[in-house]
């Protein structure tokens, strides 16, 4: 939307300017300075994350530990229509007794603005390590899953999906 | 205002695994948004979830914006006692809704 009192005030400085003139050079001067204020107010979005920040935000869970691959399933459309809710399950193959269950599953998707999807705690108490909810995507990527073992060790899963219509990107 | 919806089973035997589903409304704003003049619209989400057996956690979540609007979560626990599963969701700008089911382990 075009703000129409803010270029009205503008023409009407122009046109004090010059007395008597709506003239041709004032007018131009005016809307230049409009677009100049267009360009300003389009902000460089963070439309995605930088695979260093990918990277961080894994290590801040991982640490220097090994991430195996294996046990972990993500379950995803392939072809997400709407990146505005995507259905995502995780399911962690493990016995959920006392001495071996999954204390944690966090899941990543690489090219959002932000790389965390969701962190979640479990202990013995939950009896199956298989957690659902709904998701944004921003971009067609790579989800990764990682599962934190009560014995220490890491199991991580990958899977690529494709969005036609991604998520974060369409303002107000 | 937030209105959480929660299905836990009435009734479950002793040593059964069951599944909990919740869902409760918000916008979940990612704060990644800008409106049509260029300003950044503030983050507004959800950012943890608890959901406690008998006041002894059974499951917790860690939101980020990438969490679509109206969080839905299902997960699992073991019925040990007849007790009280109470859910809790805080979040910015002081969010906080709680919502709690009894349950029946015959």
């Amino acid at each position: 939307m075009i703000p129409t009192e803010a270029i009205m005030r503008k023409m009407g400085g122009a046109m004090d300017e010059h007395g008597d003139g709506q003239t041709r050079r004032g007018l131009l001067k005016a809307a230049g300075t409009i677009a100049a204020g267009y360009a300003a107010a389009i902000v460089v979005r963070p439309a995605q994350a930088t695979p260093e920040q990918m990277r961080a935000a894994m290590r801040n869970v991982v640490g220097a530990a090994p991430v195996r691959k294996g046990r972990v399933e993500i379950e995803l459309p392939a072809l997400v229509e709407n990146g505005n809710t995507v259905s995502l399950v995780v399911t962690v193959d493990s016995p959920m007794t006392a001495g071996d269950y999954v204390k944690t599953i966090h899941v990543f998707a690489e090219k959002n603005p932000q790389p965390n999807v969701i962190g979640v705690h479990l202990g013995p108490r939950a009896g199956r390590a298989k957690i659902s909810t709904r998701i944004r995507l921003a971009d067609t990527q790579t989800v990764i899953a990682i599962a934190e073992m009560s014995d220490g060790s890491f199991w991580s899963a990958a899977m690529d999906v494709i969005v036609t219509l991604p998520a974060c990107v369409e303002t107000e | 205002m937030a209105r959480p919806l929660i299905n836990v089973p009435a009734r479950v035997k002793r040593g059964q695994t069951f599944e909990i589903k919740t869902l409760i409304s918000h916008v979940m704003e990612t704060g990644f948004r800008y409106t049509a003049t260029g300003e950044r619209i503030p983050r507004d989400i959800i950012t943890s979830f608890v959901a406690t057996y008998n006041k002894e956690e059974i499951f917790r979540a860690v939101l980020y914006p990438a969490i679509a609007a109206n969080p839905f979560f299902s997960f699992y626990t073991v019925a040990t006692e007849s007790g009280t599963i109470a859910f809790e969701w805080t979040g910015d700008n002081g969010f906080s809704a709680t919502e709690s089911a009894s349950i029946v382990v015959e």
